[in-house]
């Protein structure tokens, strides 16, 4: 039985899901077509749990289900980012209703294009974890003892904190960013799995930080504990791979879904490089 | 000799807190997770932390109140010294988030903000907009990346934990793991293995809990010879959006800053709510509960919302089961401040704006109060000997348990904003309790005959392997796990019978034995979720048996799990002189019934099915008392349980631990 969506627009009984699916990395990635059965208040996970559940083509041919990673459903973990209808975003928040709005006839999925594909529409984000790294974005705490409470903070300055402490490290502003470029490695026959990581933690501090590192970076400096190492943190913003690489194409800021004030975060971040540069300049 | 090292199971908050603790004690830690560990289920949670403080003090609050609350809420199930002991650390928990970096809001002075939750008087809930959990974990988070940079921990984020390694005596001296993406099966030894694996709500079906809680790490734990205590004691959230997918959670604290429960008087009144004068709402919480209002205890508000739906009809919907929870009335800048982050949740799933339209919400299946069952070491003050490597230990020698999936802390029923304490804390007291396991230990695991782990691999591997190489055509694991999910749903969650219990059980059986001929739709051998969506599915069984053959057993009410047929009766007497006389009959058959049933329920698998047995519970430091919201008579049950406790205290003399026996409050007087 068709259902309404929420603007009364009549629903189709059922609809098509077009998906870009790859067998593993290195492989070759082709487009496989799914018929799914409408239902009322559904997402692109509910569609890809029904794929899974019977995962045949349009063709009726079986295949295997497709790989994807999700976990909480809520839009807060982060791990679901897909390209849905070609829009970075959560699976999880994009309403088949919405989506049937734009284009009646089908669905389309992909994988994030910035990050090695594993299988199908799953994606090592990996190198987001290194960059978090990379700015030592935590609070230099002495240890955890119980020595009282942290500095008091004003109700401002928590309000200018939380969006950026918002962040799930989800890679929407990554997969917009026109200077974050995919890094993929391969194995090597001959290497162990520590040698492989050292050479990919190398490519990736080389490679782009990106926005989500960089405004992790300016809310630990702004933290009255983390302010402490501010400078170091500055440090690796200079670095190769750094704040000057962003071309202020602002696109980040357009995709976030939490609306973190990126561009902001970037802008005081540029600032701060700028001034702790000529800092240094001067203390050689 | 090998250092030494920890396997830490799950890296949600106590995993995490876990894991930092001992990198700061110098022990080298393995953390292993089925999804990078900043995608933990922790971030689900939203409301806040508990811990008395400053301004509740001076209000007469204090720890020892917390823990009243916690095991009054609890129903008392919980064992009280580790209780205690968690209450105590509760502040000191609070200060260390909040040196870590926890943007918790604040008051105009820069205080840290608190609001008020269910089971308590005091506003003790500390809080993070409304993404307490996310703000929590990634605190945590930030700081195992920091010993993570320095090589104190090693992460394996999208690994499976298959079991534990136990030698020829038992004990535990490792895992197996098996990578997501190349499907590789490996041994980890390890000198202690701490499994922070969270709740099993997927048992269910559809739950506020994310796609990660299958509980089949406590289950293989189970399987291998764990115990696991009072599965059947699973929370449903009063409040939860209902989704195709999931049903996401709306966050105790849109009551806590205000929130109100109604239906129409009329049964599914069309008209828009906003539109009902006040006179034709029924805002039966604040009616039936005077006290307490939106705020009693959880398992209080999910009844009394099932029961205004499936009992009264009064429903908001005709062919869906949902009330209004209602916030239009706040100030809609001071409900953006507070609680932005769950109104955007519903807005994203529902389309309505909460702030301005009421939002309609459903009970759901929300935590396992339940979960491996876990030691501690007493003090004869009643709380926990610090450093003891008894606390948090499961029945197999270094194996711990630690956050949801133990069961140490919340008895029959969980106080909103207490899971998020009780996860940090378990975690932060495992690691010095594990520092001294490993100064008795005579020798590392990895130094141990590689054959002990290697024959554990090859046993993973052939199970592994003759799942991929089922025949077609068999049963369809997702199907078979929509069936659990709905005869668990049915059968053991707000209101539970014998009958429907009995044919569940009988229905669990035979679904797990379907669920052994499933053919998987993915045969290959890279990121095969099937696999091990399969695997996980399998081990629902031996949980969901125990739950609702505990639930079948306990015939009684109790927290979370309430039986009509076994419920203590309201007075029926007009007079005093019948109350008084009822009353004492009634308080004669609560002391029956504690004599019978305030015990652990002890699942032990046998390979088939669990066999239960009961445990005292200590209840030394707070005397079991009733609980009388909403019970005709209270007032007078209250007098005459009172009475009879001031009797005992007198009889007895001073407890010696320095236990006080409070007299019965919170009632619905």
């Amino acid at each position: 039985m068709a259902d309404t969506s929420h603007n009364g627009h009549k629903a189709p009984d059922s609809f098509e899901v077009r998906i870009l699916r790859q067998g593993g990395p290195g492989q070759n990635s082709y487009w496989e077509r799914h018929r799914v059965k409408h239902e009322q208040d559904m997402n692109v996970i509910s569609v890809l749990q029904r794929i899974a559940a019977n995962a045949q083509t349009v063709d009726g041919k079986s295949v295997a289900p497709v790989a994807w990673d999700c976990n909480c459903l809520e839009e807060v973990c982060g791990a679901c980012t897909m390209v849905v209808n070609g829009r970075t975003r959560q699976a999880c928040t994009a309403l088949v209703d919405r989506l049937l709005e734009d284009n009646s006839k089908e669905i389309e999925l992909q994988p994030m294009t910035k990050f090695p594909v594993l299988r199908d529409l799953m994606v090592d984000r990996s190198r987001m974890f290194r960059s978090l790294q990379k700015v030592k974005a935590w609070v230099p705490v002495d240890g955890y003892y119980d020595m009282g409470p942290g500095p008091k903070q004003s109700r401002e300055q928590q309000e200018v904190a939380y969006p950026l402490s918002e962040c799930m490290s989800c890679g929407c502003c990554l997969e917009a960013c026109p200077q974050y470029t995919k890094v993929e490695l391969t194995q090597r026959d001959d290497e162990s799995d520590a040698d492989f990581q050292k050479r990919k933690n190398a490519a990736y501090d080389s490679s782009f930080i990106g926005a989500a590192a960089i405004s992790q970076a300016v809310l630990f400096n702004s933290h009255p504990t983390g302010k402490n190492t501010a400078g170091e943190r500055l440090d690796a913003l200079m670095d190769e791979g750094g704040i000057q690489v962003c071309g202020n194409a602002q696109n980040c800021v357009a995709v976030c879904p939490k609306e973190i004030p990126l561009t902001t975060s970037i802008a005081k971040a540029g600032r701060a490089t700028t001034i702790h540069a000529i800092k240094k300049w001067f203390d050689r | 000799m090998a250092k030494k090292r920890v396997m830490i199971v799950g890296g949600g908050l106590a995993g995490l807190a876990a894991a930092m603790k001992l990198a700061e004690l110098g022990i080298d830690v393995d953390m292993m997770s089925l999804t990078p560990v900043k995608r933990s289920h922790s971030v689900c949670a939203q409301g806040g932390i508990n811990a008395c403080n400053d301004q509740t003090r001076q209000l007469g609050d204090s720890e020892w109140k917390h823990l009243d609350d916690t095991v009054y809420g609890g129903d008392f199930l919980q064992h009280q010294p580790p209780v205690k002991e968690m209450t105590d650390w509760a502040p000191k928990i609070i200060d260390l988030m909040d040196r870590l970096g926890v943007t918790f809001n604040r008051t105009t002075e820069g205080f840290i903000d608190r609001r008020r939750f269910g089971g308590t008087l005091y506003k003790r809930t500390a809080f993070a907009g409304a993404t307490t959990g996310q703000q929590l974990l990634y605190s945590l988070d930030e700081q195992v990346r920091r010993w993570e940079s320095e090589g104190k921990v090693k992460k394996y984020e999208f690994w499976d934990f298959l079991g534990p390694v136990l030698d020829e005596n038992g004990n535990c001296r490792g895992c197996i793991g098996q990578d997501l993406v190349s499907m590789e099966i490996r041994a980890f030894p390890a000198d202690a293995v701490v499994l922070g694996t969270g709740g099993c709500g997927l048992i269910y079906g559809r739950s506020t809990m994310s796609m990660v809680c299958t509980g089949s790490a406590a289950s293989r734990a189970f399987q291998a010879g764990a115990k696991y205590g009072n599965g059947e004691c699973i929370q449903v959230h009063p409040t939860a959006i209902p989704g195709a997918d999931k049903l996401r959670l709306m966050s105790e604290s849109a009551r806590g800053e205000g929130g109100r429960v109604w239906v129409p008087r009329a049964p599914q009144d069309t008209r828009d709510p906003k539109s009902i004068p006040e006179a034709e709402r029924y805002y039966f919480l604040e009616e039936r509960y005077p006290e307490y209002g939106n705020l009693v205890p959880r398992d209080i508000a999910t009844r009394e919302i099932f029961d205004i739906c499936v009992n009264e009809g009064l429903s908001v919907e005709q062919g869906r089961q949902c009330v209004y929870l209602d916030l239009t009335h706040i100030d809609a800048q001071e409900l953006t401040r507070k609680l932005g982050g769950i109104l955007a949740i519903y807005e994203k799933f529902q389309g309505v704006d909460p702030r301005f339209t009421p939002m309609k919400i459903f009970p759901a299946v929300h935590y396992s109060m339940g979960g491996l069952w876990a030691d501690y070491e007493r003090t004869a003050e009643g709380g926990l000997q610090l450093a003891s490597p008894v606390n948090q230990s499961t029945n197999i020698p270094n194996l711990y348990a630690i956050g949801e999936c133990d069961y140490q802390y919340h008895g029959a029923n969980r106080l909103g904003a207490n899971s998020l304490l009780s996860c940090i804390f378990s975690g932060l007291i495992v690691a010095p309790g594990i520092e001294t396991l490993f100064e008795s230990q005579k020798g590392a695991a990895a130094d141990l005959d590689a054959s002990l782990f290697s024959r554990e691999v090859k046993r993973h591997q052939a199970e592994h392997d003759a799942l991929l190489k089922r025949p077609a055509g068999h049963e369809n694991p997702y199907l078979i796990h929509q069936e659990l999910g709905e005869v668990m749903t049915k059968s053991a969650t707000v209101v539970r019978r014998n009958d429907q219990l009995d044919a569940a059980y009988a229905t669990v059986m035979e679904l797990h034995e379907r669920a052994k001929n499933c053919s998987l739709s993915d045969t290959g051998n890279w990121t095969n979720q099937n696999v091990v969506f399969t695997k996980a599915l399998l081990d629902m069984f031996p949980l969901a048996k125990a739950i609702v053959k505990g639930a079948l057993q306990r015939d009684e009410c109790r927290g979370a799990h309430y039986k009509p047929a076994f419920q203590m009766p309201s007075l029926k007497c007009e007079d005093h002189a019948g109350r008084r006389r009822e009353a004492e009959q009634w308080c004669d058959r609560f002391d029956e019934n504690n004599k019978k049933w305030l015990k652990s329920t002890i699942a032990t698998w046998n390979g088939n099915e669990p066999d239960i047995t009961y445990e005292d519970v200590d209840t030394s430091l707070i005397t079991p008392r009733p609980r009388l919201y909403g019970l005709v008579g209270a007032e007078v049950i209250e007098e005459v349980w009172n009475e009879r406790q001031a009797k005992r205290q007198a009889a007895s003399g001073d407890q010696g631990n320095g236990a006080k026996t409070p007299v019965v409050a919170g009632a619905a007087s």
